[in-house]
């Protein structure tokens, strides 16, 4: 055959790579950083997949990432890089005369260079039963199908060991449901990288969870049936039942292949600075390898390590020196970090500081007034600081007085300034831990022209993988560019990193149905949320599952918690409901009897067409609103993120050119909607002609009636920022003008942020795509509307009449009363 | 009417009438009201219930963490400390609490008249 004539080229080196995982793929990158066209490079991975990030798996397991968000190279990349990949077909030998290696599918490819990142393999306990069906490890993905396939059908799961991966493996099925033991062969859980303390709190907290947690124990066997496992039993003899055993007792450096090649290997493969073993042609990084007698664990050394190798097969070798680490737990919920040694002893010097009822514990280990070891607690906002100052063994004598507090108390500044503390940052301070990215690159990636999170995660991918340095990354946007900040989509508020719509969106697709559980599932990166996400949670949740959630008062502005208005001194308004502006004089016979009972101090016709009683008591709410239900009235919801007002005029009644009974008809709404919480207040008006009496033209949903019938207008607003409303259709019922008046309300209780009422939202989303939500699917009118009717059955219930009734009297009465002791002695 | 409290601590009563993440008032004749908080985590505060900006009750604001956003105008006030948050300045007297078996205790001498120094 005619082979085409190549024009000769030089000749690339051919680098060889033994493992496609975090150490093997992130040395290739370095790589190509700085020298593109250097090395041919054909990566073998034993597993049959693009690399990913190995840490997340946990939160993988747990539900909290899917697969995909954790590739760190997509198959885009390597064929992008003119890098071959071989997955699924693991080299088997390693022939260093041929300098080729040999892979399982038989395979030999000879190498120029050759690079070992093998890893670790899990640690498996030698007992009785430890290879029957059912006994799992937790390294790589198929690991974690594993895992999900058992944990779907529930039951109980036992993890054996209590390390970081242990409590990663048993947070995640205890969030899949299944009943979890954890059974550790030391008295403490994480023991080398906590102290007795901090490992109590962390047990304490996962035994609230729900948790079993054994110490000391010591597994003697694990009892199988037919083949697959069903309990362990301890050396004591205590039996724990189990449908899935998960080994998590430790890694052991994967070196079988060098070994068998006869490189130099003790516990790991033996590697000299520049990452080079005992073959000159042969190099080694990650968890495989020994450096200066250490084996690593955690990926941050791997990363520095990859730079070292990276540098020296570019021909400019900087050598590695070995690395300090630190440790975070990957459990929602706990925060803990722990660095360096502080196992106390001889000239060691320990500052503890304890909040009991904040749960925080710290602990900072000193010698020679330099940082060897610190534990964080509850709160490891510090973390990195203390870890910057380990690392550089900076003298912290001047600070020592105030070194437990943190950064910003220690540094004298600023005591609340995020932004001062990341100033105070070096330059290779690590920010994002995940993917090993320091803070100069970060700098220099914004200086590049990512003016935005969202550019940042995707150019140096700082923040992409758990997000929990969202806030560190938004710090040094705010240095670098000042207001040149690209804020993106707006987040929900400071306890999170989604947004209004994510989170909306996620509590459908998730089936989230408690507060707590939003927050633990979206990382909310307070226990409890804020006096922001809080209420917007709850109506998010309200609007979500109708009849379902149950409505969490302590969520609630006080207005919507105490169903009045709170005044500027404390007192409260009342205001019942006046259906579209029409009263009896019973009604306000009932109304002058309570206003002089209670003491109102003003009584005001509002602008919503109802009166309005000011200086009533908190304890007096649920009197006065007992004897106004005894008169027929409820609650108005002036108070509420809900419907306010239905304003008529009179209408054809009355009025000389009135078309349509507009009153009748906007008691009729009033009827149908009243008692609906929504994003924001939401006003109703129907006047009797164009003349608009009413004022429908500024209220979130206005009806002008027209000889012909009903015009429809939506998103006007006359409050801070007037705005008239766009019309949306005309219809030619009243019954049309009630339905698509309930499917229009629905639709923006469905979609707008909370606290965004109809005009700005309508101005967000466009009148367009109201219209096409409502008109392109000739059934969406009818959907909309049925389903704010379904929710119309659980909340249109006087709230009053529940308060009058008794519920909730602690909100309204005062504990004992008490004088001070010098008038006692008076 | 209160009858002569025991040594210094006054019993204001079980636990269980505050519910997590609410606070309930104690009214001090001649004095300043008190609010009562219960927080999420199960800790309890004492502090007089006006809010260091306009006197507002911070009583009905919303409890999270160890702070209440207090319900007029949004400052928020730490339960520990009654000092405002945040860029805000000003601090709300607190009164010291225990809690010993299930019943709440306020400092006896802490609770004071309106406008009388405390060692009166
Ligand atoms: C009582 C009343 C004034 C009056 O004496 O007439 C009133 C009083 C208050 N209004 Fe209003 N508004 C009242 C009609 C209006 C109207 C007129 C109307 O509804 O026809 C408007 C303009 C129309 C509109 O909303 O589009 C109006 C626009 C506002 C706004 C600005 C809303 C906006 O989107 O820009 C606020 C502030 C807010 O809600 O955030 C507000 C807020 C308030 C609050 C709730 C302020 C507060 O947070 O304490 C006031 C407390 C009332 C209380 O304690 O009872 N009030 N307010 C009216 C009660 C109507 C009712 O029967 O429920
Ligand atoms: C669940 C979990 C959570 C973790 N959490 C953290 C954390 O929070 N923080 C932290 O710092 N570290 C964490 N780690 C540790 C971290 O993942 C490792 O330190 C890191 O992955 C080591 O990288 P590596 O490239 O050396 O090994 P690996 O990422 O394991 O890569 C080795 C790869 O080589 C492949 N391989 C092995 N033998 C062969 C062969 N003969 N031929 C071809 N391919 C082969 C393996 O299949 C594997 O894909 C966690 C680990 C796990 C499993
Ligand atoms: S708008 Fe004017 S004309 Fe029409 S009903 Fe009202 S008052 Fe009558
Ligand atoms: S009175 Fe508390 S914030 Fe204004």
């Amino acid at each position: 055959m005619n082979a085409p004539t190549k024009l000769p080229q030089p000749a690339k080196e051919k680098l060889v790579v033994i493992g496609n995982g975090m150490a093997g793929c992130r040395a290739v990158e370095e790589l190509l950083e700085r020298d593109p066209d250097r090395y041919s490079v054909t990566i073998f991975g034993a597993e049959p997949r693009v690399n990913y990030n190995r840490i997340m798996l946990s939160p993988v397991l747990a539900g909290e990432k899917t697969f995909d968000e954790i590739v760190i190279n997509s198959a885009e990349w390597y064929a992008e890089n003119g890098i071959e990949l071989v997955g699924g077909d693991p080299v088997e030998q390693i022939d260093r005369q041929a300098k080729s290696i040999i892979a399982k599918s038989g395979r030999v490819e000879p190498y120029d260079k050759l690079l070992i990142a093998t890893g670790s393999d899990p640690f498996i306990i030698p007992i009785p039963g430890n290879d029957l069906a059912g006994v799992v490890t937790f390294r790589d993905l198929d690991d974690v199908d594993k895992m999900l396939a058992a944990a779907q059908q529930g039951g109980d799961a036992v993890v054996i060991g209590g390390g970081l991966l242990g409590l990663e493996a048993a947070h995640g099925l205890s969030l899949r449901g299944m009943k979890v033991t954890v059974v550790h062969l030391m008295p403490a859980l994480m023991e080398r990288q906590l102290d007795e303390a901090a490992g109590y709190l962390l047990r304490q907290e996962l035994e609230s969870r729900g948790q079993t947690i054994l110490t000391s124990a010591n597994t003697k066997v694990i009892h199988g049936v037919e083949g697959k496992v069903v309990g362990i039993e301890l050396e004591d003899g205590t039996k724990v039942k189990a449908d899935i055993v998960v080994m998590a007792a430790g890694i052991k450096p994967s070196t079988s292949l060098a070994r068998s090649a006869d490189l130099e290997c003790e516990r790991g493969i033996v590697v000299d600075d520049n990452m080079v073993t005992s073959d000159s042609d042969i190099l080694a990084v990650g968890e495989c390898v020994q450096h200066r007698g250490t084996c690593y664990g955690l990926v941050a050394p791997l990363w520095d390590m990859c730079r070292s190798l990276a540098d020296y097969l570019t021909g400019a070798p900087n050598g590695y020196e070995g690395s300090v680490t630190s440790t975070k737990l990957k459990v929602s919920g706990i925060d803990l970090f722990s660095a360096g040694d502080f196992s106390g002893g001889d000239g060691c010097e320990d500052i503890v500081m304890r909040d009991a009822a904040r749960g925080v514990y710290k602990r900072v280990v000193l010698k020679d007034d330099k940082i060897i070891g610190a534990v964080l607690y509850g709160d490891t906002a510090d973390g990195n600081w203390y870890f910057d100052l380990l690392k550089k063994e900076e003298d912290v004598a001047d600070i020592r007085e105030g070194l437990i507090f943190g950064q910003a108390f220690a540094s004298g500044g600023a005591l609340a300034d995020p932004n001062a503390a990341v100033a105070a940052l070096s330059d290779d301070a690590e920010i994002c831990g995940c993917n090993g990215v320091s803070k100069g690159k970060v700098i220099s990636c914004i200086a590049k022209g990512a003016h935005s999170v969202d550019a940042v995660r995707s150019t140096c991918k700082a923040s992409a993988s758990c997000g929990s340095c969202t806030n560190l990354v938004e710090s040094l946007l705010a240095l670098t560019l000042g207001d040149d900040v690209q804020t993106g989509p707006r987040t929900l508020c400071k306890c999170t990193s989604f947004t209004h719509d994510d989170v909306r969106r996620l509590i459908l697709e998730k089936e989230l149905k408690v507060i707590p559980e939003v927050m633990q599932e979206l990382h909310w990166t307070t226990p409890e949320g804020c006096a922001s996400c809080r209420p917007a949670l709850n109506y998010y949740l309200l609007c979500a599952w109708p009849g379902e959630y149950e409505d969490d008062e302590k969520s609630r502005y006080v207005n919507e918690r105490l169903h009045a208005n709170i005044q500027k001194d404390g007192t409260y308004s009342v205001v019942p409901r006046m259906w579209g502006g029409l009263t009896t004089p019973d009604e306000l016979r009932a109304i002058a009897d309570a206003a002089e009972k209670y003491g109102a101090r003003t009584v005001k016709v509002t602008g919503g067409q109802r009166i309005d009683l000011f200086g009533i008591k908190k304890e007096d709410l649920p009197a006065i609103w007992g004897d106004l239900n005894a008169a027929g009235m409820v609650s108005g919801h002036a108070y509420g993120k809900a419907l306010r007002t239905v304003k008529t005029c009179v209408g054809s009644e009355w009025c000389r050119f009135g078309t349509q009974d507009s009153t009748g008809l906007g008691v009729k709404i009033e009827r149908m909607t009243w008692g609906s919480y929504m994003p924001h207040k939401f006003k109703i008006a129907v006047s009797g002609c164009p003349r608009n009496c009413a004022e429908a033209t500024i209220k979130d949903f206005g009806v002008v009636c027209v000889d012909s019938g009903y015009e429809l207008h939506v998103g006007g607003n006359g409050g801070i920022h007037v705005r008239a409303t766009d019309l949306l259709c005309k219809v030619e019922t009243e019954e049309q003008a009630m339905e698509y008046c309930a499917a229009f309300i629905q639709l923006y209780r469905e979609d707008a942020h909370y606290l965004e009422r109809t005009a700005p939202w309508l101005e967000r989303k466009g009148l367009d795509w109201i219209k096409s939500q409502l008109f392109d699917d000739p059934d969406a009118i009818k959907n909309y509307a049925k389903r704010f009717r379904f929710s119309q059955k659980f909340w249109q219930v006087d709230p009053w009449a529940n308060r009058a009734g008794g519920a909730h009297k602690d909100l309204h009465s005062h504990l004992a009363e008490v004088r001070p002791l010098s008038m006692e002695n008076a | 009417m209160m009858s002569a409290p025991v040594g210094t601590w006054l019993d204001i009563g079980p636990t269980t009438q505050i519910a997590p993440g609410t606070a309930r008032t104690l009214p001090v004749v001649g004095g300043e009201e008190i609010a009562v908080f219960h927080t999420m985590r199960g800790e309890f505060y004492a502090l007089v219930n006006s809010c260091p900006h306009k006197q507002g009750p911070l009583s009905q604001g919303i409890v999270h963490g160890d702070t209440v956003t207090c319900p007029l105008h949004n400052w928020r006030i730490s339960l520990r400390t009654g000092e405002a948050q945040g860029d805000d300045e000003g601090c709300t007297p607190t009164i010291p609490l225990k809690v010993d078996s299930g019943r709440l205790f306020l400092l006896r001498e802490a609770v004071i008249p309106s406008g009388k120094p405390k060692a009166a």
